[in-house]
């Protein structure tokens, strides 16, 4: 009786040990057709993290609360003029974090276009400077500001 | 993005109920991948910075900190702001690094190894403020062009290395030397390997300062990729500008240096005071030396609500570019009354010097907490923007933070 009932453990540890195997060579060949259609594991990322990769295999373009979301633009007339030319060598956010007149915008193209490697964007330029002009004008400042956005809290101490 | 979560919350379980116990192989396996995955993206995790820093720009990478981050005497890595003209280099190969020095005023054009540097010269360790010539940017009117900062690009950091003048010496400076000019191995947005992103350097007097470091430790540690390791300049109260990083290549210049950011307007103010949005012409801009007086409030948080009869503490920083802060004061009426408070020695010069005071408010409502901080000079932080200028620099207006008394 004890030879049996060893032997039926060995059988059951045995049989747990080739289960965990195949699960584990299973898993394993999932993985791997996983990474084969999905080599950057991408739908393992953060959802706290604002990727432009998921808007770009979503839908590269998608538009939200009047914003272009992979970029941060406006949209407005010009826009997709202005991610084709402007957002190559630097990010859109050096654009919308800039407010300029036109003159003014236009000779930050021009400095690009000296020191920067900017192209001549042709008919495209006057495209570009509409839509800069009509979304990111100068804002008066003042000479100080009034202190907005304040989050207030109970000090403890 | 919901759905992402899901599909991992669900690999995680299902890999549970199968394998058992073993959901702690899972759970690292997946943190394991993750940052390959944001590799690109994270900010905060690639450069090991706090996520309460503001992203202004991610090509270039250019982050700030704000008020109540600064907090620390010295800044620590994750608080502190980066600036970067180009694109950050890669594989860098510490082994093979070197630094040459050359030029027009060189006596003899010499290249350091990073061993050679570290064995051939004498280790000091200065606390020194580095902060943007562009930080407060975004206070302008007319607006200026470039990355917005509002007051957190400015850190103060204990650096270790050589001073740049030993190295200087050894190589040999001739007596026409006017300038030094910084190269470095970051690289250009354009991808145009022709062009350097950032080519700045300083007057030899400058250059020749005990505190000017070759630097290739930052509180302690190697210094951080961001901020230029395995070698960097730093030039303490001047624009940060000067304080080249990931540098290989030194030149001493019998003129001024006429690098990439040293021409043009680029960390240049006009030379006699102009209107607001008045136009200037380059001939008439001049090279930003010494950083002005000023001062940040760094305790408590803005927005600070407290009750009426308490006591409120308050603490920060001050510092004034070459010069030192000699008086320190407060305002909680916009200017009509000021106090005054202690403001600590530097720990060394051209270190940001600490203040503190505990401040009484007669009745409940709305104030502000103003900091004025004072040089050797005897010049103040204006309370309202400073001359305005075409490229938005040099706004050293006081610091203020909210607070209401219930």
């Amino acid at each position: 009786m004890d030879q049996q009932t060893q032997f039926r453990q060995q059988v059951k540890t045995i049989y747990r040990l080739l289960l965990v195997i195949f699960t584990m060579v299973g898993l394993i060949t999932a993985a791997g057709i996983y990474l084969i259609t999905d080599p950057t594991l991408s739908a393992f990322e953060s959802s706290t993290i604002e990727s432009p990769d998921v808007a770009l295999e979503e839908d590269e373009d998608k538009i939200e609360n009047g914003i272009h979301l992979r970029t941060g633009l406006i949209d407005a007339e010009g826009l997709m003029t202005v991610v084709n030319n402007c957002t190559n060598c630097h990010s859109a956010k050096l654009v919308t974090q800039n407010r300029m007149n036109e003159e003014r915008w236009i000779a930050t193209i021009r400095w690009m276009q000296e020191t920067q490697n900017l192209w001549d964007l042709g008919g495209n330029e006057k495209i570009i400077v509409n839509y800069l002009v009509a979304n990111y004008p100068p804002k008066k400042k003042g000479r100080r500001e009034i202190l907005t956005d304040i989050e207030w809290y109970d000090l403890q101490d | 993005m919901k759905r992402r979560n899901f599909v991992k919350k669900t690999v995680l379980a299902s890999m549970a109920t199968i394998i058992g116990a073993d959901i702690v192989f899972g759970s690292k396996m997946l943190k394991g991948y993750q940052p390959i995955v944001l590799q690109d993206q994270d900010p905060f995790k690639m450069f090991n910075k706090d996520r309460g820093m503001e992203v202004l720009n991610d090509k270039p990478w250019n982050i700030e900190a704000k008020a109540h981050l600064l907090d620390d005497k010295i800044t620590p890595n994750k608080y502190m702001f980066i600036r970067n003209n180009g694109l950050i280099p890669k594989d860098i190969d510490v082994k093979n690094w070197t630094l040459t020095i050359d030029g027009e005023s060189v006596k003899q054009k010499k290249t350091y190894s990073l061993a050679d540097l570290k064995s051939k010269f004498s280790e000091y360790t200065y606390q020194l403020t580095l902060e943007c010539g562009g930080n407060g940017r975004s206070e302008f009117d007319p607006p200026a062009k470039g990355n917005q900062w509002t007051v957190g690009a400015v850190s103060c950091a204990e650096w270790t290395g050589i001073r740049l003048r030993d190295v200087l010496e050894d190589a040999g400076i001739k007596n026409n030397a006017v300038y030094i000019g910084y190269h470095a191995a970051d690289t250009h947005l354009s991808g145009d390997q022709k062009k350097e992103p950032i080519s700045r350097g300083a007057p030899m007097v400058k250059a020749l300062q005990d505190e000017t470091l070759l630097a290739f430790k930052m509180n302690g540690e190697d210094i951080p990729l961001a901020h230029g390791y395995p070698l960097r300049l730093v030039a303490g109260g001047w624009p940060a500008s000067v304080s080249g990083k990931w540098v290989n290549r030194i030149s001493v210049r019998n003129k001024v240096h006429d690098g990439t950011k040293m021409t043009g307007t680029a960390y240049r103010v006009p030379c006699e005071p102009v209107a607001p949005g008045e136009k200037v012409k380059d001939e008439d801009m001049c090279i930003i030396e010494s950083m002005p007086v000023k001062s940040l409030i760094t305790y408590p948080k803005s927005g600070a609500m407290i009750n009426q009869g308490k006591q409120l503490k308050i603490r920060g920083h001050a510092w004034a570019g070459e010069l030192e802060v000699t008086k320190m004061e407060y305002s909680i009426d916009f200017g009509a009354t000021w106090k005054e408070c202690p403001v600590e020695k530097p720990a060394n010069r051209l270190a940001w010097q600490h203040f503190s005071a505990t401040i009484d408010f007669p009745e409940k409502g709305y104030y502000e907490v103003w900091a004025r901080a004072t040089d050797s000079n005897g010049t103040s932080q204006p309370m309202l923007l400073p001359g305005w200028n075409p490229k938005g620099y040099l706004n050293n207006a006081c610091h203020r933070i909210a607070v209401k008394v219930k």
